[in-house]
This record gives C-alpha cells, sequence and structure tokens, in this order.
C-alpha cells in the first residue's frame, strides 16, 4: 500500500481498516494481523500499528483479548454506525469540492444522476 | 520505556572543523531513530561517539547508564558506512567470525536471515555484489542481541529490492527492549519506519520530534521538511 506521507500513517491505516471492515473484506469478529506482521506487510514502523490498533480499540471497533490478538467487533450495530460515519465524511468532501465549485444542489444532483447514467449505460454495454 | 542513550551538551572538534555542537538529545527504548542531515551535518561522528569509537571535546554521554567504554561496546551494535567484512572469507565465516567476537550474537537468526537475504552461505564475501554486502553487513550487525542497535547510511548506493528487503529486515529484527538509529539522507525512504527523527545541520541539532506529530503539525512529509529545513545546505 501507498501511503500519503504528508498526512500521519496511523491515520491513514485506521481508514484503511475500516473501509475494509466496512465493505465487509475484512468480516467481523475476524482476527487481525500480528502488530509485526502488518507493521512487515505494509513496512511501516510497529509501533504506528500498535497506535492504530489502541485507537481502533478506543473506538470500539475492535477489542484486544489477551494472549490471542486484536478482533474486529461483532456488534453489527457498531459496524453500521461506522459506516454512517465514513459514508457522511465522505458525501461532506464531496458536496464541499463541489460548493466549492459553484455548484449548487439542483446541478449537484443532477450531475450524480447523469454520472449514474452513465454506469448504468455501461452495464448495458458490457452485458 | 526507558532512556538508553543520554548526550547533553555534546561537543566534537576535530582540529578547527567543529563537527558537533551543544548537542543534547535522549534515545529511548523501544523506538527507531531516524538521524537525518546531508553529508558532512555530524550523523557519523555522533554515531561513533556512541558506539565508543570517538571521544567526545566536551559535554557528557551516558550509554545504558554508563560512560563510552569497552563495557558499553558489549551492549551497542555498530554498522559503519565502511566496509568491515573480510573478502577472504565466506559468508559463513563471517557470521563465524561474529559469532566468535560477539557473546550476544545469534546465529541460528543470522541463518535464518541468510535465506530471507538470498545470500549464500558458501560464496566469497570478495565476490558479492555492492547490494549483497550491504545485506550481510546489516544482518551481521542486527544478529547482535544489542541494547542499541546503529546502522549508519544502510540504504546508499542500494536497488530497489535491497532496501525493501533491508528495510523489512529493520522491522522484523526491530525489539521493544532496544533503541534503533538509522541515519540517512535518503528520507522518502525510511520515513514510515521512524517513530522519531532526528535533523542535523552543520553539527547542530535544527530540530527534533515524532514523526506523526510532525506531519499532523506540519501537513507535510518529513522529506518535504527535510527539504524546508536544509534548503541552504
Amino acid at each position: 500500500m501507498e501511503f500519503n506521507n504528508d498526512l500521519p500513517i496511523y491515520q491513514q491505516i485506521i481508514n484503511m481498516i475500516k473501509h475494509d471492515i466496512v465493505s465487509g473484506k475484512i468480516p467481523s469478529g475476524q482476527k487481525l494481523l500480528s502488530t509485526r506482521d502488518l507493521a512487515i506487510k505494509l513496512k511501516v514502523n510497529p509501533n504506528t500499528i500498535q497506535r492504530v490498533y489502541k485507537e481502533l480499540e478506543t473506538e470500539e471497533v475492535c477489542l484486544t483479548k489477551r494472549g490471542l490478538g486484536t478482533f474486529v467487533t461483532e456488534e453489527e450495530e457498531m459496524i453500521l454506525v461506522m459506516k454512517e460515519a465514513l459514508v457522511s465524511d465522505m458525501v461532506k468532501t464531496f458536496v464541499e469540492g463541489m460548493v466549492k465549485l459553484n455548484y449548487n444542489k439542483e446541478n449537484i444532483i443532477e450531475k450524480i444522476n447523469r454520472q449514474f447514467e452513465k454506469e448504468d449505460q455501461q452495464d448495458v454495454n458490457i452485458n | 520505556m526507558s532512556i538508553l542513550i543520554n548526550c547533553i551538551n555534546l561537543n566534537k572538534k576535530y582540529m578547527n572543523k567543529v563537527a558537533l555542537e551543544e548537542i543534547t538529545l535522549k534515545f529511548e527504548s523501544g523506538k527507531i531513530y531516524g538521524v537525518l542531515g546531508p553529508n558532512g551535518s555530524g550523523k557519523t561522528t555522533l554515531m561513533k561517539i556512541i558506539a565508543d569509537l570517538h571521544k567526545q571535546s566536551s559535554g557528557e554521554i551516558t550509554v545504558c547508564g554508563n560512560k563510552p567504554s569497552h563495557e558499553t561496546r558489549s551492549k551497542v551494535a555498530y554498522m559503519p558506512t565502511e566496509n568491515f567484512v573480510y573478502g577472504w572469507m565466506k559468508v559463513k565465516d563471517s557470521l563465524a567470525f561474529y559469532n566468535d567476537m560477539y557473546a550476544d550474537f545469534d546465529m541460528n537468526k543470522a541463518l535464518d536471515l541468510m535465506t530471507f537475504m538470498e545470500l549464500d552461505l558458501n560464496q566469497k564475501v570478495s565476490s558479492l555484489s555492492t547490494g549483497q554486502r550491504a545485506r550481510l553487513k546489516i544482518s551481521l550487525t542486527i544478529c547482535r542481541d544489542a541494547e542499541v542497535i546503529m546502522l549508519d547510511e544502510p540504504l546508499n548506493g542500494l536497488d530497489p529490492i535491497s532496501r525493501t528487503k533491508i528495510k523489512e529486515c529493520i522491522i522484523e529484527q526491530f525489539d521493544e527492549n532496544s533503541v534503533m538509529i538509522v541515519s540517512t539522507h535518503l528520507v522518502t525512504e525510511i520515513e514510515q519506519i521512524l517513530d522519531e527523527v532526528i535533523f542535523l545541520g552543520n553539527g547542530r541539532l535544527v530540530l527534533q520530534g515524532r514523526a506523526e506529530d510532525l506531519r499532523f503539525e506540519r501537513g507535510k512529509s518529513i522529506e518535504d521538511i527535510y527539504r524546508e529545513v536544509f534548503a541552504h545546505a
């Protein structure tokens, strides 16, 4: 994975893990890699991963079972909350960006509709 | 976490040339430090004083609680930039040599590492490529169970694959009871594995801090901060 070195790396890894949980790539209850293994995989400092897991634990996204490792929460509610937060973040960034480009609500909705039409069109072509 | 190295107002002069000026620094266990700075900024001098290969001109330093001496040397593993492996030896001889020299050398770890580093035990050191030799040097240093591990310019002149291997090796072998100090001017290559960064310029401490904090505070990579700090160097 490529990191943006302009931002704290632990924050980027937290977001990556949350995305993977929300999208189902990491199922609920799944055991995460050990600190060192994930550090080696991502080629980052092991202390960074420790901080990531600690933070995810504080947010109750994960829990650490002593001697067993770190696991994704099994509470679907928690995952829904996380999904909601991620989605509103993404929508907020998108809308703010569009508003900066002088788009109003109607224009934005129109743009979104057009994008969906394009994608539907592509699906038709593929099928 | 304990303080393994403590420098207070450290000064070093070579004749009239000032190499280090009023350096006050602490190094804690469980962290990887990057000593960053252009050539001639004092990185190697600082490491050599910690390794008891140079004496400071003034100021104080303790390594694992004691002044640098033959006793602290046994707790410090230092990889210099120079080539210190004998060319007439085979790879396995150099491991055996280190095993004899250092009581804390972990031969099993070293043998495992040779596989990971893709080094042939029976190859002669003089016939190793630059990258292979660098991988051997770092393996010899890192396989010591020392409290202080210092790597002087471990990535210089290496191809991307050797660099990746060396980075992986640092992450894997790093242990929380020891401190690792890595000097380099190839900042981008290494900034993701650093806890703390120390910028040295003309022998002075220019900037110091946690890598993640600096990124957060300045919204910039360590590489960009480096370029800013040393713009005139």
